[in-house]
C-alpha cells in the first residue's frame, strides 16, 4: 500500500480517538482523585507511573517502528552482523534502575503516610456478609452503639431489564454509611463468612475482609458527598451486588443522624413488644424477605436447588414452626443458611417467619409474635 | 526407569508410525506427541474461549440477560483453569516436544514412555474437570485463584473433582518437565554446549524447572483443602486456628512463578523468530540467558504483590513492592534486545514476525500495566479490577497466545512440509490482532473508573466499554477459527517447503528436511555452526 | 549410550527427589507462616499463654485504650459479648475482663474462639495469662457461662500505640470436630 495513503490513515485514526476523548469526562476513563489527602497522593503517583511509561512505551516502540520502516528488506536494508554490544547492554540494565528508584521513593512516601496511626474520631466495624455488609459505630458504652445492615436497594426487576435503570444502578443501598467530614474515621474490617473486600475508590481505601481476623484502615473525608464503591473480592453468587455507600456529612448533620438511629432503635424496642396482626406481620413479612431472603429462596420461594432449597410446599416453612424458628435464627452450619438473630430485629424475624409459613400456597396458618421470639433469642 | 529409556536408542530407522487410532494411543514418539499436545491445546483453547464469550455476552450491557450469577462464577474459573492448565501451558509442552530434540540433535525425548503417560493423564484430568458444570450444585465457582474458604466450607460438592483434576493435571506437568530437562540435559549433541543451545531450549529448561518446583506445591494446596473439606483439618479455616490468608500465601508461591512458566517459552519463541525475519543474530544471547534466569529466580520472591490488600505489615508491602519492581530490569532487558535485533536488520514480516511484532508491543504494554500494579499504594486502587484483568489478559493472550500462533505458523512448514497461505495467515493475525485490543484495552478504562472484576453484572456508566470489550471478543474468538482452518488447510497440502523454510532461520531444526521423517537425528549431528538462532 | 542412560536415571532421581521436597516445602509453609506470625503480629494473631517473668512493674504515666469486639461466624448462634467495651489500663499491670456467652441452640455446641488484635504490630504487647480463647467451650443447649480474660500490656509498649483493639470471633467446630473423629 502507498505509505502516504496509510500515514493518513493512521492521522485519522488517531484524530478520531483523541477528539471523542477530548471533550468527554475523564472520570469514566481515569482513577478517581478521590476526596482525601492520600487519595490524591495516590492519584499523584499513578499519573506519574502512567507518564513514565508513556515516554518509555514511546521511545521503545518509536524505535521499533522506525527499524521497521527503515529497515526493511523490501527497501533494500542490508543486515548489519553485530550481536552484541557490552556497553549499551549495561546502559540499559542500569538506566531502568535509576528510574525504579525514582518511582520507588514517592511510593514509599504515600505507603508511609497509609500505615500512620493516629488517634481515630469514629471507630467503625465493618463486616462483610454474603452479600451486604454491616456496620457498626463503636461506643465505649455498648447501649450507645449504633448497628445496622446495608444491602443493595435495585430491585430485581430492574436487574432483570423488566424494569428502567436507574442511574446508581447496583450503586444504592437502603442504609448507606454515614461519616462526619474532617474527622479520622478508622475501619476495623471483618468477616462473617467468606474474604470480601471494603473498597471506597474515592478514599483509596482497600482492605480485604477476613473471617475470623480484623484489619483496620482509615480516611479523612475532606468534602460531603456520596461516595460509592463495590466488594472487591470474590465472594460468592452475589459478589456483584453487595455495593458501598458513604454519606459524608458535616460534624452537625451527623450528630442528628447518630441520634435519629438511635431513637429508631428504641423504637424498635417497642414495636417488638406490641402484639402483631396477621395482616401486619405478613405485609412486614414480605418486605423483610424480599430485601433479605429473596437472593438466594427467590421471590417465589422456589429457591435454586441443591444449594439454596425451595420453601414452597415442603420442608421447614411447612413442618414444625420450632424447627423452622431454630434454622432462621440460628443458621445450618455447613450451608449457606446464616444465622439471621445477628441480622435482623425480632419483629422482622417473626414477620419473616410467619411470611414463609403462608405466603406462596404454603397456608400453614399459624403465626409467631416478636415478643415470642425475643424471649427465645436471650432479649437483647 | 533405563528400561524406559532404552527404547529409543535402538530404534529401526525405518519403522515409520502405526496406522490407525492406536498409532497416538500407543506413541512414544515426540513429534507424535508434541500434536497430541498441540492439538489438545487448541480444543482446551476454542472450549475456555466459549466460556470467554459466555461471559463476554452476559457483560455486553448491564443487567442480567443470558446467565445467572451462579453459572457466571462457574465461567469465569473453568475459563480460567482451561486457559491456564489446559491451553497454554500444554501448548508449550507440545512445543517443547516438537522442537526440543530437533534443536538439540537429539533423536527423541530421554524417557519416551513417561512422554506418553504424561500426555494421556490430561485428557482424563481435563475431562473430570469439566465434567463438574453437569454435577448438583454446578463446578467450581470459586475463581481459578480458588480462594479459601469460598472453596472449602463454601464450596459446592464438585470441589473434590475439581481438587483431583488439579492434581492429574500437575503429575502431567511435573513428568513433562522432568522429561524436558533430562532431554536438554543429557542428550545434546556432541559439541552442542549449553551456551550455543537456541533461547527456546534454554527458556524451556528453566521453565522446566520452575514447574518441578512449584507444581508440587500446587498439588499441596489443594491436599490441604482436599483435607480440610473432609477431615476436619483446619488449615485455612481460622476457627480451628488455621488461617485463610496461608492459602494464598501458599497458592501465589506457586501462582506467580506459574506466569513465568507461561511466558518464558514464549520469550524462547519469538527469540528465534525475530532474528530469522530480520536476517540477523539475537542481540545480546548470553544477556537473554541470564535476563530468562534472573526473572525465573526472582518469581519466587514477589508471589504477596497479589495479595497487597489483606493486611501485610509495611516492611512487608515495601519489600514485596520493590522487588516486584526489579524483575522490570530483566525484562526491560529482553525487550531492549528484541527491538536492537531488529535494529539494522533487513526485515520482511510474514505471518509469524508479525505475531512476534505485536507480541514484543503488547506484552510492554502488559509489562507497563504490571509495574503499575506493584506501585503498593496505586494497587489499593487496581486491585481486583478490571485493570488487573486487562493487565493479565495483555501478558496472556498478545502475550503467550500469540507466542504460541507465531510459533505454529513458524514451524508449521517444517511440520508438514507444507506452506501455510500467507495472505490468510496475515487476515488471521490481523483480526486477532484488532481483537484482542478492542478486548482488553477498554478494560484498563473500566478497571481504572472502579469497576471490580467478576462481577456478572455492573453500574451503568462502565456500559460502552463492556459493549466494546464483547466485541472485540467476539472478534478474537471467531477469528480462530480462521486459524484452524488455515492449520488444516496447510496439513492437507499447499506449496512444498524447502528443509530451510526461511530465508533466514538458523537451527539444527532447518537442516532435516520438510517434513522431518518420524525419526531425527538418530546419529547426531556434526555441524554446530547451525545451532544458534 | 549405556553412560547416558545412567545420566539420565541419575537426573530423573534428583529431579524427583526435588518433587517430593517441594511438595513437602508446600506443608511446611504451615508452620513457617505461623513463625512468621509470631514474629511480625502478622493477622493479629495473638501469641499463647503468658507467664511474666519478674514482678509487674505498671507504668502509670501512660493509659492505653484497650477495645473488645466480639463476633459470631456465620451459622454461629451463640449470644457472645465483653462485660465491657473499653477498657483503659497502664503498661504493666495485670487486668481482668469477662466475656459473656450463651448457647441459645437446642443441641450441645463446641466453639473455639479466635482473637486478632489491631493494629497489629500491637499484638506482640499484649500478654494474655488466661484466656478462654486458648481451649475449646462447649455449651450445652440454654447454657450460659461468664468466661475470664486476663491480661497484660508489655510496659515496652511504643508510643505511638495509644488504642489497641481486640476482637474474638466465635466459631462452630462442633461438626469439624466430628468430622475429625470420623477421619479417625
Amino acid at each position: 500500500m502507498d505509505r502516504a495513503k496509510q500515514f493518513g490513515w493512521l492521522v485519522a485514526l488517531s484524530l478520531l480517538i483523541f477528539s471523542s476523548t477530548a471533550g468527554a469526562d475523564w472520570s469514566a476513563i481515569n482513577m478517581r482523585e478521590g476526596v482525601t489527602e492520600i487519595s490524591r497522593q495516590v492519584y499523584e503517583l499513578h499519573m506519574i507511573i502512567f507518564a513514565i511509561c508513556v515516554v518509555i512505551g514511546i521511545l521503545v516502540f518509536g524505535t521499533m517502528i522506525v527499524s521497521m520502516l527503515m529497515h526493511r528488506k523490501s527497501i533494500g536494508a542490508k543486515p548489519a552482523s553485530y550481536h552484541d554490544n557490552t556497553r549499551v547492554e549495561i546502559l540499559w540494565t542500569i538506566i531502568p534502575i535509576i528510574i525504579l528508584v525514582a518511582m520507588a521513593i514517592p511510593a514509599t512516601t504515600t505507603l508511609n503516610a497509609m500505615y500512620d496511626s493516629g488517634e481515630p474520631d469514629i471507630d467503625i466495624e465493618v463486616r462483610g456478609f454474603q452479600w451486604k455488609w454491616q456496620y457498626t459505630y463503636l461506643s465505649d458504652d455498648p447501649t450507645q452503639e449504633v448497628k445496622f445492615m446495608s444491602s443493595l436497594l435495585t430491585p430485581a426487576d430492574e436487574i432483570y431489564n423488566r424494569q428502567n435503570k436507574r442511574e446508581q444502578y447496583l450503586l444504592d443501598v437502603d442504609n448507606p454509611l454515614v461519616i462526619p467530614i474532617n474527622k479520622r474515621v478508622r475501619f476495623l474490617v471483618t468477616s462473617q463468612d467468606v474474604i470480601h473486600s471494603f473498597w471506597v475508590p474515592d478514599f483509596a481505601i482497600k482492605k480485604d475482609a477476613i473471617p475470623g481476623f480484623v484489619h483496620e484502615t482509615w480516611a479523612v473525608v475532606e468534602e460531603p458527598g456520596i461516595y460509592r464503591g463495590q466488594c472487591a473480592e470474590l465472594c460468592g453468587k452475589d459478589h456483584g451486588f453487595m455495593p458501598i455507600v458513604v454519606r459524608a456529612v458535616e460534624q452537625d448533620q451527623y450528630d442528628a443522624w447518630i441520634e435519629e438511629k438511635r431513637a429508631e432503635a428504641e423504637a424498635v424496642y417497642e414495636i417488638v413488644g406490641k402484639e402483631w396482626t396477621m395482616d401486619e406481620l405478613m405485609a412486614e413479612g414480605e418486605r423483610v424477605y424480599l430485601r433479605t431472603c429473596a437472593t438466594c429462596h427467590q421471590a417465589n420461594g422456589q429457591g435454586i436447588p441443591p444449594a439454596f432449597p425451595s420453601l414452597v410446599g415442603q420442608g421447614i416453612s411447612v413442618g414444625p414452626m420450632d424447627a423452622h424458628i431454630d434454622i432462621v435464627l440460628n443458621g445450618k452450619s455447613g450451608t449457606a443458611m446464616q444465622a439471621f438473630s445477628a441480622q435482623l430485629n425480632a419483629a422482622e424475624l417473626a414477620a419473616v417467619i410467619t411470611y414463609e409459613r403462608n405466603a406462596w400456597g404454603n397456608n400453614v396458618g399459624d403465626m409467631i409474635q416478636p415478643r415470642e421470639i425475643n424471649e427465645m433469642s436471650g432479649g437483647q | 526407569m533405563s528400561a524406559v529409556i532404552e527404547e529409543h536408542h535402538h530404534d529401526d530407522h525405518h519403522h515409520g508410525p502405526d496406522k490407525g487410532i492406536m498409532r497416538w494411543v500407543l506413541t512414544t514418539n515426540h513429534k507424535d506427541i508434541g500434536t497430541l499436545y498441540l492439538w489438545f491445546s487448541f480444543t482446551m483453547f476454542l472450549i475456555g474461549g466459549m466460556m470467554a464469550l459466555v461471559i463476554r455476552s452476559e457483560l455486553f450491557q448491564p443487567g442480567l440477560q443470558i446467565v445467572e450469577p451462579e453459572f457466571f462464577n462457574q465461567m469465569t474459573t473453568m475459563h480460567g483453569l482451561v486457559m491456564v492448565f489446559g491451553a497454554v501451558m500444554p501448548a508449550f509442552v507440545g512445543l517443547a516436544n516438537w522442537l526440543v530434540p530437533m534443536m538439540i540433535g537429539a533423536p527423541d525425548m530421554a524417557l519416551p514412555r513417561m512422554n506418553n503417560y504424561s500426555f494421556w493423564i490430561l485428557p482424563f484430568a481435563f475431562a473430570m474437570m469439566l465434567s463438574t458444570l453437569f454435577m448438583e450444585g454446578g463446578g467450581p465457582n470459586f475463581g481459578w485463584t480458588f480462594y479459601a474458604p469460598l472453596s472449602t466450607d463454601y464450596a459446592p460438592p464438585s470441589v473434590t473433582f475439581f481438587i483431583f483434576a488439579i492434581h492429574l493435571a500437575g503429575i502431567s506437568s511435573i513428568m513433562g518437565s522432568i522429561n524436558v530437562i533430562v532431554t536438554i540435559l543429557n542428550l545434546r549433541a556432541p559439541g552442542m554446549t549449553l551456551m550455543k543451545m537456541p533461547l527456546f531450549v534454554w527458556t524451556w529448561l528453566i521453565t522446566a524447572y520452575l514447574l518441578i518446583a512449584v507444581m508440587p506445591v500446587l498439588a499441596g494446596v489443594v491436599t490441604m483443602m482436599l483435607m480440610d473439606i473432609h477431615f476436619g483439618t483446619a488449615f485455612f479455616n481460622a476457627g480451628g486456628g488455621g488461617d485463610p490468608v496461608l492459602f494464598q500465601h501458599i497458592f501465589w508461591f506457586f501462582g506467580h512463578p506459574e506466569v513465568y512458566i507461561m511466558i518464558l517459552p514464549a520469550f524462547g519463541v519469538v527469540s528465534a523468530i525475530i532474528p530469522t525475519f530480520a536476517r540477523k543474530r539475537l542481540f545480546g544471547y548470553a544477556s537473554m540467558v541470564y535476563a530468562t534466569a534472573s526473572i525465573a529466580f526472582l518469581s519466587f520472591i514477589v508471589w504477596a504483590h497479589h495479595m497487597f490488600t489483606v493486611g501485610i505489615p509495611i516492611a512487608g508491602e515495601l519489600y514485596f513492592m520493590y522487588a516486584t519492581m526489579l524483575i522490570a530490569v530483566p525484562t526491560g532487558v529482553k525487550v531492549f534486545n528484541w527491538v536492537a535485533t531488529m535494529w539494522q536488520g533487513a526485515m520482511t514480516f510474514e505471518t509469524p514476525m508479525l505475531f512476534a511484532i505485536a507480541f514484543v508491543i503488547l506484552f510492554t504494554i502488559g509489562g507497563f500495566s504490571g509495574l503499575m500494579l506493584a506501585i503498593v499504594p496505586a494497587d489499593f486502587q487496581y486491585h481486583d479490577t478490571y485493570f488487573v484483568v486487562a493487565h493479565f489478559h495483555y501478558v496472556l493472550v498478545p502475550g503467550s497466545v500469540f507466542s504460541i500462533m507465531a510459533a505454529v505458523y513458524y514451524w508449521l512448514p517444517k511440520w508438514t512440509g507444507n506452506m501455510y497461505d500467507e495472505t490468510l495467515g496475515k487476515t488471521h493475525f490481523w483480526l486477532s490482532f484488532i481483537g484482542v485490543n478492542l478486548t482488553f484495552f477498554p478494560q484498563h478504562f473500566t478497571g481504572l473508573a472502579g469497576m471490580p472484576r467478576r462481577i456478572p453484572d455492573y453500574a451503568l456508566q462502565f456500559a460502552d466499554y463492556n459493549m466494546i470489550s464483547s466485541v472485540g471478543a467476539f472478534l478474537f474468538g471467531f477469528s480462530q477459527l480462521l486459524f484452524l482452518f488455515i492449520v488444516i488447510k496447510t496439513i492437507r497440502g499447499g506449496k512444498k517447503a524447502t528443509e530451510r523454510v526461511w530465508e533466514g532461520a538458523h537451527g539444527l531444526e532447518w537442516t532435516i528436511p520438510s517434513p522431518p521423517p518420524y525419526h531425527t537425528f538418530s546419529t547426531p549431528p556434526k555441524n554446530m555452526e547451525e545451532a544458534h538462532g | 549410550m549405556e553412560d547416558k542412560q545412567a545420566d539420565a536415571a541419575k537426573t530423573v532421581r534428583k529431579l524427583l527427589l526435588v518433587v517430593a521436597l517441594m511438595f513437602g516445602f508446600g506443608f511446611a509453609m504451615v508452620p513457617l507462616y505461623d513463625v512468621i506470625c509470631d514474629i511480625t503480629g502478622l493477622n493479629g494473631k495473638t501469641a499463647g499463654q503468658y507467664t511474666p517473668a519478674g514482678e509487674l512493674v505498671a507504668n502509670k504515666e501512660r493509659v492505653i485504650k484497650i477495645q473488645f469486639l466480639t463476633s459470631n461466624n456465620a451459622g454461629m448462634p451463640w449470644e457472645f459479648r465483653p462485660a465491657k467495651r473499653v477498657l483503659e489500663v497502664h503498661p504493666g499491670e495485670m487486668n481482668q475482663i469477662d466475656f459473656f456467652a450463651r448457647n441459645p441452640a437446642e443441641e450441645t455446641m463446641t466453639a473455639q474462639a479466635i482473637p486478632s488484635v489491631t493494629p497489629f504490630y500491637a499484638s506482640r504487647y499484649l500478654h494474655k495469662t488466661e484466656c478462654f480463647c486458648f481451649d475449646q467451650q462447649q455449651l450445652a443447649s440454654g447454657e450460659a457461662i461468664d468466661m475470664p480474660m486476663r491480661f497484660i500490656i508489655d510496659s515496652q509498649i511504643p508510643d505511638d500505640i495509644t488504642t489497641l483493639t481486640l476482637s474474638y470471633t466465635l466459631f462452630d467446630i462442633t461438626d469439624q470436630l466430628d468430622k475429625q473423629l470420623a477421619a479417625n
